[in-house]
Protein backbone atom coordinates (compact mmCIF):
# COMPACT_ATOMS: atom_id res chain seq x y z
CA UNK A 1 0.00 0.00 0.00
CA UNK A 2 1.34 3.85 -0.83
CA UNK A 3 1.55 6.07 1.69
CA UNK A 4 -0.41 9.63 1.13
CA UNK A 5 1.55 12.42 0.69
CA UNK A 6 0.66 15.07 3.77
CA UNK A 7 1.04 18.79 3.71
CA UNK A 8 0.21 21.79 5.81
CA UNK A 9 -2.88 24.04 4.38
CA UNK A 10 -3.47 25.83 7.84
CA UNK A 11 -1.90 27.55 10.88
CA UNK A 12 -2.92 29.22 14.17
CA UNK A 13 -0.93 30.57 17.15
CA UNK A 14 -1.64 32.06 20.36
CA UNK A 15 1.35 32.50 22.11
CA UNK A 16 3.03 34.83 24.84
CA UNK A 17 4.99 37.24 21.64
CA UNK A 18 1.45 37.45 19.49
CA UNK A 19 -1.78 36.19 19.46
CA UNK A 20 -2.04 35.07 16.18
CA UNK A 21 0.03 33.97 13.26
CA UNK A 22 1.03 37.20 11.75
CA UNK A 23 1.56 38.85 15.10
CA UNK A 24 3.56 35.63 16.31
CA UNK A 25 6.34 35.15 13.11
CA UNK A 26 6.32 39.11 12.92
CA UNK A 27 7.81 38.82 17.12
CA UNK A 28 10.19 35.82 15.95
CA UNK A 29 11.76 37.55 13.34
CA UNK A 30 12.18 41.08 15.09
CA UNK A 31 13.56 38.66 18.17
CA UNK A 32 10.92 40.06 20.83
CA UNK A 33 10.86 38.46 24.66
CA UNK A 34 7.66 37.20 26.02
CA UNK A 35 9.26 37.15 29.76
CA UNK A 36 7.39 39.67 32.35
CA UNK A 37 5.97 39.05 35.86
CA UNK A 38 3.25 36.66 36.44
CA UNK A 39 -0.09 38.50 36.92
CA UNK A 40 -1.68 35.53 37.09
CA UNK A 41 -1.23 34.83 41.16
CA UNK A 42 0.45 36.72 43.80
CA UNK A 43 4.60 35.57 43.70
CA UNK A 44 5.96 36.95 46.39
CA UNK A 45 6.69 33.17 48.05
CA UNK A 46 7.55 31.71 45.12
CA UNK A 47 11.38 31.33 44.00
CA UNK A 48 10.56 31.93 40.42
CA UNK A 49 7.86 35.39 39.68
CA UNK A 50 7.75 35.72 36.44
CA UNK A 51 7.04 33.64 33.08
CA UNK A 52 5.71 34.11 29.30
CA UNK A 53 2.27 34.55 29.57
CA UNK A 54 0.00 35.52 27.24
CA UNK A 55 -0.61 39.20 26.79
CA UNK A 56 -4.20 41.15 26.11
CA UNK A 57 -6.16 37.56 25.87
CA UNK A 58 -9.40 38.04 26.90
CA UNK A 59 -11.51 34.76 26.40
CA UNK A 60 -14.44 36.85 26.30
CA UNK A 61 -13.52 38.26 22.96
CA UNK A 62 -13.92 34.49 21.90
CA UNK A 63 -16.33 32.92 24.21
CA UNK A 64 -19.33 33.48 25.49
CA UNK A 65 -19.59 33.53 29.43
CA UNK A 66 -21.06 30.10 30.29
CA UNK A 67 -18.32 28.80 27.89
CA UNK A 68 -15.58 30.29 29.34
CA UNK A 69 -16.85 29.04 32.98
CA UNK A 70 -16.87 25.14 31.26
CA UNK A 71 -13.26 25.75 29.55
CA UNK A 72 -10.05 25.45 31.40
CA UNK A 73 -7.88 28.02 29.17
CA UNK A 74 -5.58 25.23 27.96
CA UNK A 75 -8.80 23.97 26.12
CA UNK A 76 -9.86 27.32 25.70
CA UNK A 77 -5.92 27.94 23.87
CA UNK A 78 -6.51 24.87 21.52
CA UNK A 79 -10.08 25.93 20.42
CA UNK A 80 -9.12 29.91 19.72
CA UNK A 81 -5.46 28.37 17.63
CA UNK A 82 -7.53 25.82 15.80
CA UNK A 83 -10.13 28.06 14.95
CA UNK A 84 -7.79 30.35 13.22
CA UNK A 85 -5.95 27.22 11.74
CA UNK A 86 -9.31 26.13 10.06
CA UNK A 87 -10.40 29.48 8.84
CA UNK A 88 -6.68 30.22 7.24
CA UNK A 89 -6.96 26.69 5.48
CA UNK A 90 -10.31 27.79 3.87
CA UNK A 91 -11.85 24.79 3.94
CA UNK A 92 -15.72 24.77 3.44
CA UNK A 93 -16.84 23.26 6.36
CA UNK A 94 -20.47 23.21 4.75
CA UNK A 95 -18.80 20.52 2.53
CA UNK A 96 -16.04 19.05 3.81
CA UNK A 97 -17.33 14.87 4.28
CA UNK A 98 -16.76 15.72 8.61
CA UNK A 99 -16.43 12.05 9.04
CA UNK A 100 -13.09 12.41 7.34
CA UNK A 101 -11.60 14.96 9.15
CA UNK A 102 -10.08 14.20 13.07
CA UNK A 103 -8.64 16.41 16.12
CA UNK A 104 -5.38 15.29 17.23
CA UNK A 105 -3.95 16.98 20.21
CA UNK A 106 -0.90 17.78 22.23
CA UNK A 107 -1.10 18.38 25.43
CA UNK A 108 1.65 18.03 28.44
CA UNK A 109 -0.27 18.36 31.61
CA UNK A 110 -4.13 19.71 30.38
CA UNK A 111 -6.15 21.33 32.76
CA UNK A 112 -3.86 22.34 35.70
CA UNK A 113 -5.48 25.55 37.44
CA UNK A 114 -8.77 23.92 36.80
CA UNK A 115 -7.40 20.07 38.99
CA UNK A 116 -5.96 22.92 41.23
CA UNK A 117 -8.58 25.11 42.23
CA UNK A 118 -10.85 22.46 42.71
CA UNK A 119 -8.43 20.40 44.89
CA UNK A 120 -7.94 23.73 47.02
CA UNK A 121 -11.45 24.03 47.29
CA UNK A 122 -11.83 20.73 48.82
CA UNK A 123 -8.94 21.07 51.29
CA UNK A 124 -10.03 24.39 52.40
CA UNK A 125 -13.70 22.85 52.90
CA UNK A 126 -14.93 20.19 55.88
CA UNK A 127 -14.21 17.02 54.19
CA UNK A 128 -17.28 17.04 52.24
CA UNK A 129 -16.14 16.11 48.94
CA UNK A 130 -18.71 18.76 46.74
CA UNK A 131 -16.39 18.87 43.67
CA UNK A 132 -17.66 20.71 40.36
CA UNK A 133 -19.60 18.65 38.08
CA UNK A 134 -17.15 20.08 35.44
CA UNK A 135 -13.95 19.60 37.24
CA UNK A 136 -13.34 16.12 35.63
CA UNK A 137 -14.41 16.79 31.71
CA UNK A 138 -12.55 20.64 32.07
CA UNK A 139 -9.27 19.03 33.43
CA UNK A 140 -8.81 16.01 31.39
CA UNK A 141 -5.68 16.12 28.64
CA UNK A 142 -7.92 15.13 26.10
CA UNK A 143 -11.23 17.53 26.57
CA UNK A 144 -9.53 20.05 24.08
CA UNK A 145 -9.40 18.25 21.04
CA UNK A 146 -13.00 16.90 22.18
CA UNK A 147 -14.44 20.63 22.35
CA UNK A 148 -12.86 21.44 18.70
CA UNK A 149 -14.71 18.77 17.49
CA UNK A 150 -17.94 19.04 18.95
CA UNK A 151 -17.29 22.81 17.63
CA UNK A 152 -16.65 22.12 13.98
CA UNK A 153 -18.52 19.04 13.80
CA UNK A 154 -15.24 16.85 13.04
CA UNK A 155 -16.40 13.47 13.58
CA UNK A 156 -13.02 11.67 12.59
CA UNK A 157 -10.18 10.42 14.96
CA UNK A 158 -9.90 12.27 17.93
CA UNK A 159 -7.50 11.80 20.59
CA UNK A 160 -4.86 14.16 22.73
CA UNK A 161 -1.01 13.08 23.37
CA UNK A 162 0.65 12.98 26.12
CA UNK A 163 4.54 12.83 26.41
CA UNK A 164 5.43 16.03 28.19
CA UNK A 165 6.74 19.04 25.98
CA UNK A 166 7.09 16.22 23.09
CA UNK A 167 3.31 16.20 22.97
CA UNK A 168 2.65 18.66 19.82
CA UNK A 169 5.16 16.27 18.11
CA UNK A 170 3.68 13.15 18.94
CA UNK A 171 0.10 14.76 18.06
CA UNK A 172 1.69 16.06 14.33
CA UNK A 173 3.26 12.43 14.10
CA UNK A 174 0.09 10.69 14.62
CA UNK A 175 -1.66 12.89 12.41
CA UNK A 176 0.68 12.62 9.89
CA UNK A 177 -0.03 8.59 9.49
CA UNK A 178 -3.29 8.57 10.02
CA UNK A 179 -3.36 10.80 6.98
CA UNK A 180 -0.44 9.10 4.99
CA UNK A 181 -2.59 5.72 5.84
CA UNK A 182 -5.84 6.96 4.38
CA UNK A 183 -7.89 7.14 7.20
CA UNK A 184 -8.40 10.87 7.04
CA UNK A 185 -8.05 13.35 4.89
CA UNK A 186 -7.70 15.96 7.24
CA UNK A 187 -6.60 16.03 11.06
CA UNK A 188 -6.33 18.93 12.84
CA UNK A 189 -3.35 18.97 15.13
CA UNK A 190 -0.80 21.10 17.27
CA UNK A 191 -0.89 21.20 20.82
CA UNK A 192 -2.19 23.76 24.50
CA UNK A 193 -0.89 24.37 27.42
CA UNK A 194 -1.91 26.84 30.74
CA UNK A 195 0.52 25.61 33.31
CA UNK A 196 1.07 29.27 34.20
CA UNK A 197 -0.41 28.39 37.76
CA UNK A 198 0.33 28.06 41.52
CA UNK A 199 0.59 24.36 41.02
CA UNK A 200 2.92 24.20 37.81
CA UNK A 201 5.41 27.35 39.07
CA UNK A 202 5.98 25.74 42.64
CA UNK A 203 5.66 21.91 40.62
CA UNK A 204 8.57 23.31 38.39
CA UNK A 205 10.28 25.18 40.44
CA UNK A 206 10.90 22.09 43.27
CA UNK A 207 12.07 20.28 40.22
CA UNK A 208 15.09 22.71 39.58
CA UNK A 209 13.55 22.83 36.21
CA UNK A 210 12.96 26.83 36.25
CA UNK A 211 15.15 30.03 36.01
CA UNK A 212 14.86 32.07 38.73
CA UNK A 213 16.05 35.05 37.44
CA UNK A 214 13.38 36.90 38.61
CA UNK A 215 15.63 40.56 38.02
CA UNK A 216 15.95 40.02 33.88
CA UNK A 217 12.63 38.50 33.13
CA UNK A 218 13.05 39.84 29.54
CA UNK A 219 16.28 37.87 29.04
CA UNK A 220 16.13 35.42 31.53
CA UNK A 221 15.19 32.58 28.24
CA UNK A 222 18.81 32.32 27.11
CA UNK A 223 19.49 28.81 25.36
CA UNK A 224 23.09 27.97 24.64
CA UNK A 225 24.43 30.86 26.79
CA UNK A 226 26.90 29.81 29.61
CA UNK A 227 25.04 31.72 31.78
CA UNK A 228 21.22 29.85 31.49
CA UNK A 229 19.79 28.74 34.23
CA UNK A 230 16.74 26.45 33.52
CA UNK A 231 13.63 27.12 30.72
CA UNK A 232 11.32 29.90 31.38
CA UNK A 233 7.53 28.39 31.21
CA UNK A 234 5.27 29.80 28.38
CA UNK A 235 1.79 28.71 27.34
CA UNK A 236 -0.37 29.42 24.52
CA UNK A 237 -1.37 27.39 21.66
CA UNK A 238 -0.35 26.60 18.33
CA UNK A 239 -2.51 24.77 15.21
CA UNK A 240 -1.58 23.24 12.01
CA UNK A 241 -4.09 21.77 9.50
CA UNK A 242 -2.35 18.49 8.02
CA UNK A 243 -4.50 17.58 4.66
CA UNK A 244 -3.81 14.81 2.07
CA UNK A 245 -2.22 15.95 -0.79
CA UNK A 246 -4.43 15.57 -3.17
CA UNK A 247 -7.60 16.53 -1.21
CA UNK A 248 -5.60 19.32 -1.01
CA UNK A 249 -4.80 19.83 -4.14
CA UNK A 250 -8.48 19.31 -5.35
CA UNK A 251 -9.57 22.08 -3.42
CA UNK A 252 -7.33 24.40 -4.69
CA UNK A 253 -6.00 24.93 -1.14
CA UNK A 254 -2.76 27.29 -0.08
CA UNK A 255 0.01 24.77 0.72
CA UNK A 256 2.68 25.92 3.18
CA UNK A 257 5.08 22.95 3.08
CA UNK A 258 5.10 19.10 3.28
CA UNK A 259 5.50 17.11 5.80
CA UNK A 260 7.97 14.32 5.37
CA UNK A 261 8.14 12.41 7.94
CA UNK A 262 8.25 12.21 12.25
CA UNK A 263 10.64 10.08 14.01
CA UNK A 264 10.18 9.08 18.39
CA UNK A 265 12.75 7.54 20.46
CA UNK A 266 13.19 7.21 24.52
CA UNK A 267 15.91 8.40 26.63
CA UNK A 268 15.09 4.76 28.91
CA UNK A 269 17.42 6.95 31.20
CA UNK A 270 16.11 9.39 33.62
CA UNK A 271 12.51 10.51 34.47
CA UNK A 272 13.56 14.41 34.14
CA UNK A 273 17.70 14.69 33.60
CA UNK A 274 18.63 14.22 29.84
CA UNK A 275 20.69 11.60 28.68
CA UNK A 276 24.78 13.45 28.47
CA UNK A 277 25.81 11.84 25.14
CA UNK A 278 22.23 12.19 23.97
CA UNK A 279 21.76 8.66 22.90
CA UNK A 280 17.85 8.88 22.53
CA UNK A 281 17.80 12.30 20.96
CA UNK A 282 20.37 10.77 18.26
CA UNK A 283 18.28 8.44 17.79
CA UNK A 284 15.13 10.49 17.36
CA UNK A 285 16.48 12.94 14.58
CA UNK A 286 18.22 9.21 12.60
CA UNK A 287 14.68 7.76 12.80
CA UNK A 288 13.28 11.13 11.34
CA UNK A 289 15.64 11.50 8.49
CA UNK A 290 14.79 7.57 8.00
CA UNK A 291 11.00 8.26 7.99
CA UNK A 292 11.21 11.17 5.58
CA UNK A 293 13.96 9.11 3.47
CA UNK A 294 16.43 12.08 3.63
CA UNK A 295 19.44 12.67 4.15
CA UNK A 296 21.32 14.57 7.09
CA UNK A 297 23.27 16.87 4.28
CA UNK A 298 19.61 18.03 3.08
CA UNK A 299 18.62 19.65 6.53
CA UNK A 300 19.06 23.58 5.99
CA UNK A 301 17.74 24.68 9.42
CA UNK A 302 16.75 22.51 12.65
CA UNK A 303 14.27 24.30 15.24
CA UNK A 304 15.88 22.94 18.58
CA UNK A 305 14.25 21.73 22.02
CA UNK A 306 16.56 24.17 23.74
CA UNK A 307 14.80 25.29 26.66
CA UNK A 308 17.81 26.76 28.37
CA UNK A 309 18.34 23.89 30.71
CA UNK A 310 22.24 23.77 31.70
CA UNK A 311 22.29 20.34 30.66
CA UNK A 312 19.82 19.79 28.02
CA UNK A 313 20.94 22.17 25.35
CA UNK A 314 24.93 20.86 25.35
CA UNK A 315 23.26 17.21 24.63
CA UNK A 316 20.41 18.30 21.96
CA UNK A 317 23.86 20.11 19.80
CA UNK A 318 26.69 17.07 20.97
CA UNK A 319 23.46 15.01 19.55
CA UNK A 320 22.63 16.95 15.88
CA UNK A 321 26.93 17.06 15.77
CA UNK A 322 26.99 13.39 15.67
CA UNK A 323 23.90 12.93 13.37
CA UNK A 324 25.20 15.39 11.06
CA UNK A 325 28.72 15.91 11.06
CA UNK A 326 30.40 18.01 9.14
CA UNK A 327 26.71 19.05 7.90
CA UNK A 328 25.64 20.37 11.37
CA UNK A 329 28.36 23.32 10.61
CA UNK A 330 26.24 24.55 7.47
CA UNK A 331 22.97 24.16 9.37
CA UNK A 332 20.82 27.03 10.89
CA UNK A 333 20.34 26.59 14.15
CA UNK A 334 17.90 28.09 16.60
CA UNK A 335 15.61 28.25 19.65
CA UNK A 336 12.66 29.80 19.74
CA UNK A 337 12.23 29.17 23.19
CA UNK A 338 14.63 32.11 23.92
CA UNK A 339 11.24 34.61 22.73
CA UNK A 340 8.56 32.99 23.53
CA UNK A 341 9.46 30.66 26.91
CA UNK A 342 8.86 26.65 27.17
CA UNK A 343 4.95 26.25 26.16
CA UNK A 344 5.47 22.16 27.12
CA UNK A 345 2.90 20.32 25.22
CA UNK A 346 2.47 23.25 23.12
CA UNK A 347 6.04 23.82 22.55
CA UNK A 348 6.28 21.40 19.20
CA UNK A 349 3.40 23.29 17.87
CA UNK A 350 4.34 26.33 17.86
CA UNK A 351 7.92 25.81 16.99
CA UNK A 352 6.90 23.38 13.61
CA UNK A 353 4.88 26.48 12.75
CA UNK A 354 8.05 28.83 13.64
CA UNK A 355 10.08 26.07 11.40
CA UNK A 356 7.36 25.91 8.46
CA UNK A 357 7.11 29.61 7.96
CA UNK A 358 11.11 30.41 7.73
CA UNK A 359 10.71 27.82 4.35
CA UNK A 360 8.22 30.68 3.40
CA UNK A 361 10.09 33.64 4.48
CA UNK A 362 13.42 32.55 3.65
CA UNK A 363 14.24 33.69 7.49
CA UNK A 364 15.47 31.76 10.68
CA UNK A 365 14.47 33.49 13.40
CA UNK A 366 17.27 34.36 16.30
CA UNK A 367 18.12 32.49 19.17
CA UNK A 368 18.22 35.67 21.54
CA UNK A 369 19.52 36.94 24.76
CA UNK A 370 22.44 35.36 24.22
CA UNK A 371 26.00 37.00 25.51
CA UNK A 372 28.07 34.82 26.77
CA UNK A 373 29.99 31.82 24.82
CA UNK A 374 29.44 28.09 26.34
CA UNK A 375 32.87 26.41 26.05
CA UNK A 376 30.84 23.33 26.14
CA UNK A 377 29.51 24.06 22.87
CA UNK A 378 31.27 23.79 19.18
CA UNK A 379 31.90 27.44 18.59
CA UNK A 380 31.56 26.34 14.43
CA UNK A 381 28.04 25.61 14.96
CA UNK A 382 25.48 28.39 13.48
CA UNK A 383 23.31 29.14 16.93
CA UNK A 384 21.66 32.11 14.97
CA UNK A 385 22.30 34.23 17.95
CA UNK A 386 20.44 37.09 18.33
CA UNK A 387 19.34 38.39 15.23
CA UNK A 388 17.41 36.57 12.42
CA UNK A 389 18.86 35.38 9.63
CA UNK A 390 17.86 35.57 5.90
CA UNK A 391 18.27 31.44 4.39
CA UNK A 392 16.42 29.76 1.72
CA UNK A 393 15.25 26.75 4.14
CA UNK A 394 14.14 24.17 1.90
CA UNK A 395 14.26 21.29 5.00
CA UNK A 396 13.32 21.79 8.34
CA UNK A 397 13.84 19.93 11.22
CA UNK A 398 11.83 20.53 14.62
CA UNK A 399 12.58 18.52 17.91
CA UNK A 400 10.74 18.18 20.91
CA UNK A 401 11.79 16.58 24.09
CA UNK A 402 9.86 15.08 27.33
CA UNK A 403 10.43 14.31 30.64
CA UNK A 404 9.89 10.59 30.98
CA UNK A 405 12.66 10.73 28.34
CA UNK A 406 10.26 10.94 25.30
CA UNK A 407 11.45 12.08 22.09
CA UNK A 408 9.78 13.34 18.90
CA UNK A 409 11.01 14.76 16.16
CA UNK A 410 9.74 16.06 12.74
CA UNK A 411 10.61 17.28 8.92
CA UNK A 412 9.20 19.77 6.77
CA UNK A 413 9.96 20.00 3.32
CA UNK A 414 9.38 23.64 1.26
CA UNK A 415 6.43 22.80 -1.01
CA UNK A 416 6.99 23.53 -4.53
CA UNK A 417 4.26 23.78 -6.84
CA UNK B 1 -50.82 42.29 58.71
CA UNK B 2 -49.05 40.53 61.66
CA UNK B 3 -45.35 41.81 61.64
CA UNK B 4 -43.79 38.27 61.16
CA UNK B 5 -45.82 37.14 58.05
CA UNK B 6 -44.14 40.63 56.72
CA UNK B 7 -40.44 38.61 57.73
CA UNK B 8 -41.72 36.05 55.57
CA UNK B 9 -42.73 37.10 52.35
CA UNK B 10 -39.28 39.27 52.37
CA UNK B 11 -37.58 36.14 53.35
CA UNK B 12 -39.51 34.44 50.13
CA UNK B 13 -38.66 36.84 47.67
CA UNK B 14 -34.81 36.79 48.83
CA UNK B 15 -34.72 33.25 47.72
CA UNK B 16 -36.06 33.72 44.68
CA UNK B 17 -33.82 36.64 43.95
CA UNK B 18 -30.95 34.60 45.20
CA UNK B 19 -32.48 31.59 43.18
CA UNK B 20 -32.33 33.70 39.77
CA UNK B 21 -28.85 35.27 40.39
CA UNK B 22 -27.47 31.59 40.96
CA UNK B 23 -29.38 30.95 37.53
CA UNK B 24 -28.14 33.44 35.56
CA UNK B 25 -24.42 33.47 36.98
CA UNK B 26 -23.98 29.88 36.04
CA UNK B 27 -25.94 29.52 32.73
CA UNK B 28 -24.77 32.60 31.67
CA UNK B 29 -28.56 33.44 30.67
CA UNK B 30 -30.36 37.18 30.46
CA UNK B 31 -32.28 37.81 33.96
CA UNK B 32 -35.28 38.08 31.76
CA UNK B 33 -35.32 35.02 30.67
CA UNK B 34 -35.29 33.50 34.27
CA UNK B 35 -39.23 32.89 34.79
CA UNK B 36 -41.10 30.60 37.32
CA UNK B 37 -42.12 28.38 34.17
CA UNK B 38 -38.41 28.38 32.32
CA UNK B 39 -36.91 24.69 32.60
CA UNK B 40 -33.19 24.90 32.56
CA UNK B 41 -32.71 22.08 30.32
CA UNK B 42 -35.60 23.55 27.32
CA UNK B 43 -35.74 27.17 28.08
CA UNK B 44 -32.04 27.86 29.39
CA UNK B 45 -29.75 25.45 27.64
CA UNK B 46 -28.48 23.51 30.65
CA UNK B 47 -27.19 20.64 30.05
CA UNK B 48 -27.12 17.25 32.46
CA UNK B 49 -23.73 18.89 34.33
CA UNK B 50 -25.34 22.58 34.20
CA UNK B 51 -27.68 21.11 36.21
CA UNK B 52 -25.80 19.01 39.20
CA UNK B 53 -23.96 22.29 39.11
CA UNK B 54 -26.59 24.26 39.69
CA UNK B 55 -28.23 21.95 42.29
CA UNK B 56 -24.93 22.08 44.35
CA UNK B 57 -25.15 26.02 44.15
CA UNK B 58 -28.27 25.92 45.65
CA UNK B 59 -27.45 23.58 48.80
CA UNK B 60 -24.37 25.89 49.07
CA UNK B 61 -26.05 29.19 48.89
CA UNK B 62 -28.75 27.74 51.49
CA UNK B 63 -27.18 25.13 53.54
CA UNK B 64 -29.17 22.61 52.29
CA UNK B 65 -29.30 19.04 51.43
CA UNK B 66 -30.47 18.42 48.24
CA UNK B 67 -30.79 14.05 47.60
CA UNK B 68 -30.88 13.16 43.73
CA UNK B 69 -33.99 11.30 43.85
CA UNK B 70 -35.40 15.17 44.74
CA UNK B 71 -33.26 17.15 42.83
CA UNK B 72 -34.48 15.11 39.51
CA UNK B 73 -37.89 16.99 40.23
CA UNK B 74 -36.35 20.26 39.89
CA UNK B 75 -36.44 20.96 36.40
CA UNK B 76 -37.96 24.43 36.57
CA UNK B 77 -37.11 27.98 38.26
CA UNK B 78 -40.31 27.86 40.26
CA UNK B 79 -39.88 24.51 41.27
CA UNK B 80 -36.49 25.11 42.39
CA UNK B 81 -37.64 28.06 44.61
CA UNK B 82 -40.51 26.37 46.01
CA UNK B 83 -38.20 23.33 47.12
CA UNK B 84 -35.75 25.87 48.82
CA UNK B 85 -38.26 27.75 50.40
CA UNK B 86 -39.96 24.72 51.54
CA UNK B 87 -36.67 23.24 52.74
CA UNK B 88 -36.21 26.87 54.78
CA UNK B 89 -39.54 26.56 56.89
Amino acid sequence: MELKRVVVTGLGALTPIGNNIEEYWDALVAGKSGGAPITYFDTEKFKTKFACELKNFDPLDFFDRKEVRRLDRFAQYAIVASDEAIKDSGINLDTVDKYRVGVIWGAGIGGLETFQNEVINFATGDGTPRFNPFFIPKMIADIAPGNISIRHGFMGANYTTVSACASAANAMIDALNNIRLGHSDIIVSGGSEAAVTMAGMGGFNAMHALSTQNDNPETASRPFDATRDGFVLGEGSGALILEEYEHAKARGAKIYAEVLGGGLSSDAYHMTAPHPEGNGVVAVMENCLRNAEMKPEDVDAINTHGTSTPLGDVAELKAISKVFGEHAKTININSTKSMTGHLLGAAGAIEAISAILSMKHGIVPPTINHEHKDENIDPELNLTLNKAQKRDVKVVMSNTFGFGGHNACVLFKKYDE
Amino acid sequence: MPPNQNLNKSIMSDIASRVKAIIVDKLGVDENEVVNEASFTNDLGADSLDTVELIMEFEKEFDIQIPDDQAENIATVGQAISYIEDAKK
